[in-house]
């Protein structure tokens, strides 16, 4: 559990670090699109470049942030394999009654880069942007919708207090597995269905208190003054700079390279 | 017009809704500018629930509950009431929104429209008044119970209320928790001249109280100085209540005819009492 790098933050003052949020989600949203607009191997150098780039400047070790790939591993190679089989054509080797065919090694090898960089590009994101930073962002984001009826600001609190409690919540379920185990409770035997039944003793616990917590935190919001987002004002200001501007365009160049890449 | 009671409570009665009995039964007290009430009783007795009328999170089924002279009934200033008189609840996790210190500390100035840079200030300044301004930038759960009360604390000061009410602050910590809670409490009162409610079930901490309220099935049974009530230790047990450690062993000494003063509440005081007698 405690492995997962993936929406872990590491605080530092690089130049990635002090990037408006808002900044961040954008480009990282529109190098998503643009992974998926690829078509070949050569476009991969234009986001693999500006992957290369970015981290450079995030000062963000490498390994840190390919050990966000490790639990996903499985997903890649599942992807890799079964592309390899599913995929009619040239056929290269026989197992049985598949074929792995050249296509399909090709088409494989292909979306796992597109995974393997989808992760690492999203990583990165969570790696250099705090949790509030990150909530902030998206509430501003989301704000121009607000006239349509999307709730932004709460959007943006529930994800503050969801983050807030996470580790509070994995504490406790800790302390009541300890508890119920001491009473006789067994959570590594058995088959899945007997494991799974074997949980209610610790959800039903947990759940309880989550909700005694949400009470309890709302009543201590309400002391604080806390009524919506209205008239609200923020410690810390997003504010676009220049640095902000510059990357929007070093990034468009990087996306008008790999589009300019599909008419190869 | 100087104002000369924080709150005020008149004839207040409070009912829970799925509860035939009176949690609060007719309940008259004032609270001065600058006083610092203890508030005790066993479990049950309604002092919890006579805090949480004290800045409008419940309202009194009959009477009414005045915060600098505000009605907490008014609804329009139902905030400016909050703000004035800001609470700190019993479960220190439970009160902490934000996953930086600095960023909860700042949630109820954020409410109340404080521009960012007075913010800044005043996270500053209530982080140095309860003494961790180098855990600033730390994530909350890696705190230890009494610091995590204390940005509790912190994250009201920085409203800047008048008053302070806490609800048992000390009940879910450590003895280690409980001592740093506490003289924080105390430096609020004597330094920085906050009024402070501070409702407990430690009798200890009622001793550096100006006045004690003691609570007995929505009523107040007893009213006076630590001094005053504490010395009155078989009345107490009756209540089902317990004396300072010190105080019961004072009394029971001079049950048995050693001539102590009964109203000792520390141990320095008892020390001094018994190289007297020697």
């Amino acid at each position: 559990m405690r492995e997962i790098t993936i929406g872990q933050y590491i605080p530092g003052n690089s130049l990635v670090h002090r990037l408006d949020p808002r900044t961040k989600i954008l480009v990282t949203l529109a190098y998503m699109i643009l992974l998926f607009a690829l078509n070949n191997f050569y476009g991969y150098i234009f986001p693999v470049v500006f992957l290369i780039l970015a981290t450079i400047l995030s000062r963000i070790s490498v390994r840190y942030l390919l050990k966000g790939l490790k639990p996903l591993i499985f997903i890649i190679t599942l992807t890799f394999v079964l592309n390899s089989f599913m995929i009619k054509g040239r056929v290269i080797y026989e197992l049985g009654p598949l074929d792995i065919t050249y296509e399909g090694l090709v088409q494989g090898a292909f979306m796992a880069i597109r995974l393997i960089l989808l992760i690492t590009g999203t990583s990165l994101l969570t790696l250099t942007t705090s949790p509030i930073s990150l909530t902030d962002g998206i509430e501003r984001l989301l704000s121009p919708f607000k006239k349509v009826g999307v709730p932004a600001h709460e959007l943006a609190m529930m994800m503050t207090i969801a983050l807030r409690f996470i580790p509070t919540l994995l504490e406790e379920t800790d302390k009541i597995m300890k508890a119920q185990m001491a009473r006789g409770a067994d959570f590594e035997s058995g088959n899945l269905i007997n494991r799974a039944k074997n949980l209610v003793p610790l959800l039903v616990p947990l759940f309880i208190s989550a909700f005694r917590r949400a009470d309890d935190l709302a009543m201590a919001m309400e002391a604080r003054c806390y009524r919506g987002g209205e008239n609200r004002t923020r410690l810390k200001e997003l504010k676009m700079t220049f640095i902000d501007m510059a990357t929007f365009a070093v990034f468009t160049l990087f996306a008008i390279g790999g589009i300019a890449s599909r008419f190869l | 017009m100087t104002i000369t009671a924080e709150i005020t409570a008149k004839d207040v009665c409070y009912q829970y809704t799925n509860s035939s009995a009176l949690a609060l039964n007719n309940i008259n007290l004032t609270i001065k500018p600058g006083e610092f009430v203890a508030i005790i009783g066993p479990n049950g007795s309604g002092k919890s629930t006579l805090a949480k009328l004290f800045n409008g999170i419940f309202l009194p089924t009959k009477g009414d509950i005045f915060v600098n002279g505000l009605n907490t009934k008014d609804k329009d200033k139902i905030w400016e009431i909050r703000q004035k008189a800001g609470m700190v609840f019993q479960n220190p996790d439970n009160q902490i929104v934000a996953t930086i210190v600095e960023e909860d500390v700042a949630f109820g100035p954020e409410n109340l429209g404080i521009p960012p840079k007075e913010i800044r200030q005043r996270i500053d300044e209530a982080l140095r008044t309860v003494e961790l301004t180098e855990f600033a930038n730390k994530a909350p759960h890696l705190l230890s119970g009494g610091q995590k009360q204390r940005v509790a604390i912190a994250g009201i000061l920085a409203m800047k209320p008048d008053c302070i009410i806490l609800d048992e602050p000390t009940a879910m910590l450590d003895p280690v928790g409980r001592k740093e809670v506490i003289s924080t409490v105390n430096k609020l009162n004597k330094q920085e001249g906050k009024t402070v409610v501070l409702i407990t079930h430690f009798m200890q901490e009622a001793v550096c109280a100006d006045r004690v309220l003691v609570m007995e099935k929505g009523r107040i049974v007893m009213e006076g100085k630590p001094r005053e009530i504490f010395s009155q230790v078989e009345e107490l047990k009756k209540h089902g209540l317990d004396v300072p450690q010190v105080t019961e062993l004072a009394y029971l000494l001079s049950k048995e005819n050693v001539p102590l003063p009964r109203d000792i509440l520390t141990v320095d005081e008892m020390v001094d009492c018994l190289c007297q007698l020697l």
